[in-house]
């Protein structure tokens, strides 16, 4: 089916509009949480929503989505906190204190699911689906619940920009400056959680962590101002959010969330790889390019010792002892130094082998790179 | 102008405590759990001198300023700037971090950076301007760093790194400034830079303290000196104070070694017992 004609259909869009809502918030909060090295702190709160979530929905005595994503927000909250007073209060560092924290929490939410199943009643069964989320049970009114929460921490965030900015960068310099550094901590804890929140019904308490690390670990890739970063990984949490929602319904039988994931992992994929200065093909071409230039700067200097101790300038150079002096093979590196015209291959009877000297152009080169090469010494 | 936290003052407390001295530290002891990293620090530093805090590593320098910025929290004592607390003088001072304390990899141009030391002033809600820019862009050119305004801080060399922070904390306009080893791991020629820079601070009336490491040059940049080893060993004009004996009693048995110029080879033990872990180490795992 055309995908755009499935972007008519009532259900698939209320599903893209709350997937492109996650990825932009899940985008502006994760750049934040990754830059603080917070990327786990995304992963033990939706774990440790899982509880609250049960809790909720124990307190109102049905899946309604507002108890329940506030269970999930108040025990996801919980968890953060016990997290910053286990790292102040013990030796822990904080990646194994986000470990105990998480599995402590969401062990107490399965234990709850299972016995919330076992004992039945009305919709209960709708609640084992906050564990990878389901895209179907979503309602109008659930993505208007989405949507303030998501417009909440975007207009906190807008807000509080340059506190956000400086305390992320450089937090002595911030609490020196006068910045209540504690309470922005907190604040930003407290946003990621809610845009944790935000996804758990679409995506679920196990790969929600995505959302928040994978936008910004791509957006990272592309661009070195923070405004940017924040916008593109917003863009790519949107792009990932609807791409998703879109082929999961096109293709029946795909789960919806995972389907998102799978689409933020693409472009993180693809950015990892391609971004120009920092992705892995990219820095590999780099240093390609850079050793080239290196190794024929060497082989230049190397002919115009040669010459200089012959006292001739044209000095014909036999390829083997380059080789040997160089311990490597030369012939690339020649064959690239004739084609800019710095080396001409010359023969030198009665010997058979193949040798080098250098052009006029070369030379001159060879004098500038020994002269610059004095200065920096 | 609406600053981050305006200054409170309760009203029976006596206004100004040693408004004489730039500043002034007063039977101040820190401690990171085990045993003291600081031990009954008294400190006095007269206006308008570059002073120089010198010790041996784990000496207590970094952590020592840190508790003068209200950084961390001493276990007793107290300081006062200009005869303030330091939240009432806070926009007086002007604090350069060491270099290694920030991820350099952070997406931002060294113009960015510098306009970071201006939040202060603007407080709440106010998005740096024009003026802003303009600002930073004449510290980025005080430090000689104006053509590096767009750079992404990564693609720039340490010492390059070090002038653009020492920019951020030249837009603060302070009366005071705390710098954490501004030399440490910078090339020769921005050393001088940097020294040129503290001079001309020093010159216009304005006190300089100045955490460093390097012994020999201590007489030639400094005009004051606080010796430390967990406690304060000597202090004062560079002169009186920068003798055999001090540096003996602050670096203990290696001051052998730093005759011939070389770097402490062996930890100093220190009065009392050395602690156990690296205050850097300990803060980097509470961050």
């Amino acid at each position: 089916m055309n995908p755009l004609a499935l972007l008519g259909d009532y259900t698939i869009q209320t599903v893209a509009i709350g997937a492109a809502l996650l990825g932009a918030v899940g985008g502006v909060l994760g750049t934040f949480a990754v830059l603080r090295r917070q990327s786990l702190l995304g992963d033990t709160l939706s774990h440790a929503a899982l509880p609250g979530i049960c809790l909720g929905y124990l307190w109102a005595g049905a899946r309604q989505l507002e108890s329940l994503l506030a269970g999930a927000f108040l025990t996801g909250a919980l968890a953060a906190v016990t997290v910053l007073v286990i790292v102040g209060r013990s030796r822990l560092k904080t990646d194994a204190a986000l470990g105990v924290v998480l599995s402590v929490f969401f062990a107490v939410g399965v234990v709850l699911l299972t016995r919330i199943q076992q004992t039945g009643g009305a919709g209960q069964a709708g609640l084992s689906s906050f564990l990878f989320g389901q895209a179907a049970a979503m309602l109008r009114g659930d993505v208007v619940v989405m949507g303030s929460l998501a417009g909440a921490a975007l207009l906190l965030v807008t807000a509080f920009w340059k506190e956000f900015k400086l305390v992320t960068f450089d937090r002595d310099f911030a609490a020196a400056a006068g910045l209540p550094v504690a309470a922005l901590d907190l604040a930003l804890t407290v946003m990621i959680a809610l845009a944790i929140v935000v996804g758990l019904q679409l995506v679920g308490v196990v790969l929600m962590t995505a959302m928040i690390v994978a936008p910004a670990v791509a957006a990272r890739q592309w661009t070195h101002r923070l405004e940017a970063t924040v916008l593109l990984a917003a863009g790519f949490g949107i792009v990932a959010g609807v791409s998703g929602a879109v082929t999961s319904a096109a293709a029946a039988g795909l789960a919806t969330g995972p389907v998102i994931v799978l689409a933020i992992s693409a472009i993180v994929l693809v950015s990892l790889l391609l971004a120009p200065g920092r992705g892995i093909v990219w820095t590999a071409l780099a240093a390609r390019a850079e050793r080239r230039r290196l190794r024929g700067r060497q082989v230049l200097l190397t002919l115009y010792r040669l010459a200089k101790e012959h006292h001739d300038p044209a000095y014909p150079a036999e390829k083997g002892t380059l080789d040997a002096y160089h311990g490597t093979e030369t012939a690339g590196v020649l064959g690239r130094l004739e084609a800019e015209g710095l080396v001409r291959p010359v023969s030198h009877p009665p010997e058979p082998t193949p040798h080098w000297k250098l052009t006029s152009k070369g030379r001159e080169r060879a004098e500038d790179l020994a002269s610059s090469g004095e200065e920096r010494r | 102008m609406t600053g981050w936290r305006e200054p409170v003052r309760s009203p029976e407390e006596p206004a100004l405590h040693e408004p004489g001295l730039a500043l002034h530290v007063e039977d101040l002891t820190v401690s990171y759990g085990g045993a003291p990293v600081l031990w009954d620090i008294d400190l006095d530093i007269p206006k308008g001198v570059m002073a120089a805090i010198v010790g041996p590593n784990g000496a207590g320098k970094s952590t020592l300023i840190k508790s003068v910025l209200g950084l961390v929290r001493p276990v007793a004592g107290h300081v006062r700037i200009f005869g303030l607390r330091y939240r009432e003088a806070r926009r007086r001072v002007g604090y350069v971090p060491q270099r290694s304390s920030v991820d350099w990899d952070f997406p931002v141009t060294a113009l960015d950076v510098v306009m970071m030391g201006l939040y202060g002033r603007l407080g709440w809600f106010r998005r740096p301007g024009r003026r802003a820019r303009a600002e930073a862009m004449a510290a980025l050119a005080q430090v000689g760093m104006e053509d590096y305004a767009s750079r992404q801080i990564s693609q720039l060399s340490g010492g390059q790194q070090q002038r653009v922070f020492i920019a951020r904390a030249l837009v603060q306009q302070a009366d005071i400034y705390f710098l954490d080893e501004p030399m440490a791991g910078v090339d020769a020629t921005t050393e001088r830079a940097i020294v040129a820079i503290l001079h001309r601070l020093r010159d216009a009336g304005k006190t300089v303290v100045v955490v460093h490491h390097d012994l020999q040059t201590v007489r030639s940049y400094f005009d004051w000196l606080v010796l430390l080893n967990v406690r304060i060993i000597a202090q004062g004009a560079v002169p009186e104070t920068y003798t055999a004996e001090n540096l003996r009693r602050a670096y203990g048995g290696q001051i052998a070694l730093l005759d011939q110029q070389e770097a402490p080879l062996v930890e100093p033990v220190p009065e009392p017992e050395p602690k156990p872990t690296d205050p850097h180490h300990l803060e980097a795992g509470q961050s």
